[in-house]
């Protein structure tokens, strides 16, 4: 097995359920409470890559990150380097491709939390923001969990938006994914069963541990 | 050092009716102001408004001399500084933290020491010391409720906000924690505003009533006055047909209780554990009425008065009388004919022990 792949696999899975915590729980808190008339346009904006092709998305990202793009063109002038075919730009694809995973159960999680606990913390003196983390957020816990541990199953056998963005540059952009396509692709079976093998493993464990997180009850 | 409460709160809710509540009474430190209703009168909407968990649509709220609420100008104070403790209905304790963190949750600014002083205080004040410790889901519907109380007091708040504090819990543990309730509010020393549908919770725990019919304050005042003397047939229809006659215990009789209302004394049966003031509340149905006192009857109680004022009700008529103190009663049109009754007319009012029904006042 490649044990570079490997590395990079998990820092990109790891990173990107990082990125996601931070990003995606203040969206999920947002969408849990909110009664905006135009919040099921961005609820379908996060859900979009659950049924977007791979290389749709990845197709899109790549452009955006392109020197043809004001963003791309940006970035190389921040950075020296381009987005594309980098770790970075993976990362991005990655946090993007992502969204839903980590979003969707963050968001069930805590619009689960009873509205009156987040009343009685304001009412006792407590702001939003220390109610968010004193009581929603241990609250849904079992459910931020589970998102976390779908978004890093994800990010870690993710493929074609990694292809379309990434390539296939070892030590950069050469994930595990890619490895089992480039070993199938030189006709190593048997490498290629290794990995893939692993990478069953892997899944099947994370899904046996978030199911098992979902069926406990919130403490109390 | 009296504060007061205005509060005029507009909300209107889609295919509903609205709420256009207008409230301004007086509120002295462990006095209990009681919005009483019916479901869907929108005496939780008020609350609710007062504690700045929701923002009428208009209006205007303030406490105290200080502005909380008002549309026009655009001023809303938020909750967190309006220091107003809030009991909800089913207490919304936190389930992720212990007794003792509950109780201490709103002393976040405090040092050390002073939180734990103010956690002990408000624990023994709630009697909930010796569950400091415990989980919630531990604890039952009436030590939750106590616990709920204690978090609430412990930051010290200027007002007290209870939505239906009773009604979460089974029958028995009601009716003792009512007592309960009442003493320990009137010994806070800061005022309470208390939502309830409940006639004898009303009774009970309430110094002043506001009567909400329909998202409309339609009358308030001294809770005796508010149920003796219904201002219109629609808080009449809410208050129920009662008399309710402020008393104090004098003594006992032949297994009754004597309890003087004014210059009269009525028989009453015992409810148990009779403070020495209560609610004498007597259904204006079950007050009989006799053209002169005659013979002897079953009755224990023999009342004399006059006849001050008849309204036709229907196939009823309400009488009332000055016995001494104001009673009303509740008889048939034909009932009424036989005895010729009409205002100045002198007549007796016999009412059994057993229909003086007796609510706790302290």
């Amino acid at each position: 097995m490649d044990a570079e792949a490997l590395r990079l696999s998990f820092t990109l899975a790891a990173l990107t359920t990082a990125a996601l915590l931070v990003l995606g729980l203040p969206v999920a808190a947002w969408l849990a409470v909110s009664r905006w008339r135009w919040k099921p346009l961005v609820e379908a904006v996060v859900a979009l890559p659950l049924v977007l092709p791979p290389t749709v998305l990845g197709f899109y990202l790549l452009v955006a990150m392109g020197p043809m793009s004001p963003f791309g063109r940006a970035w190389i002038a921040a950075f020296g380097r381009p987005l594309a075919f980098s770790f970075e730009g993976l990362l991005l694809a990655s946090v993007i491709y992502s969204l839903p995973f980590a979003v969707q159960p963050f968001a069930a999680a805590l619009s689960a939390v009873d509205p009156r606990l987040v009343e009685a913390s304001h009412t006792l003196g407590v702001s939003r923001l220390a109610t968010f983390f004193r009581v929603s957020l241990p609250i849904a816990a079992p459910g931020v969990v589970a998102g976390s541990v779908l978004t890093f199953a994800h990010a870690l056998g993710e493929f074609g938006v990694v292809l379309m963005v990434g390539g296939n540059i070892p030590g950069e952009t050469r994930t595990l994914s890619i490895a089992i396509f480039d070993s199938v692709e030189q006709l190593d079976y048997a490498t290629a069963s290794r990995t893939a093998l692993f990478l069953l493993a892997v899944s099947f464990t994370v899904l046996v541990v978030t199911y098992a997180l979902r069926r406990r009850p919130v403490l109390g | 050092m009296t504060a007061r409460i205005s509060a005029e709160v507009h909300r209107s809710f889609p295919g509903g009716a609205g709420i256009r509540a207008v409230l301004d009474e007086p509120l002295a430190p462990g006095q209990v102001l009681v919005l009483f209703g019916p479901s869907g009168s929108g005496k939780t909407t008020v609350l609710r408004a007062v504690a700045g968990l929701d923002r009428p649509d208009a209006g205007a709220i303030s406490f105290d001399g200080e502005t909380w609420f008002d549309a026009a100008s655009g001023v809303f104070v938020s909750p967190q500084r309006r220091r107003a403790g809030f009991l909800f209905q089913d207490f919304a304790l936190f389930p992720h933290l212990s007794v003792e963190e509950n109780v201490a949750y709103g002393l976040g600014r405090l040092s050390r020491e002073e939180r734990k002083g103010r956690v002990l205080e408000a624990s023994r004040l709630l009697r909930v010391e010796p569950l400091l410790g415990r989980r919630i889901s531990m604890l039952s519907g009436g030590e939750r409720q106590r616990v709920a109380l204690a978090r609430a007091l412990a930051p010290r708040p200027r007002l007290l906000l209870l939505d239906e504090p009773l009604s979460a819990l089974d029958g028995p543990t009601r009716e003792e924690l009512r007592g309960e309730l009442r003493a320990l509010l009137h010994h806070l020393g800061i005022p309470s505003i208390l939502v309830t549908h409940d006639r004898v919770e009303a009774l009970a725990l309430g110094d002043r009533l506001a009567v909400l019919v329909d998202g409309v304050v339609r009358q308030s005042g001294p809770v005796e006055e508010v149920f003796g003397a219904p201002a219109d047939t629609a808080v009449a229809r809410v208050v129920g047909t009662e008399n309710v006659l402020p008393v104090r215990v004098a003594g006992s009789e032949g297994g009754l209780v004597v309890v003087e209302a004014g210059p009269i004394r009525l028989l009453a049966v015992d409810p148990g554990h009779l403070p020495a003031e209560a609610f004498a509340c007597i259904r204006a149905e079950e007050v009989i009425l006799e053209a002169a006192p005659g013979t002897a009857s079953s009755a224990r109680n023999h009342l004399r008065g006059v006849v001050t004022s008849m309204v036709n009700e229907g196939p009823l008529v309400r009488v009332t009388l000055d016995c001494g103190v104001r009673l009303v009663a509740l008889v048939t049109r034909p009932g009424a004919e036989q005895l010729g009754l009409a205002p100045g007319l002198p007549v007796a009012a016999l009412l059994k022990a057993q229909a003086v029904r007796l609510v706790p006042r302290s």
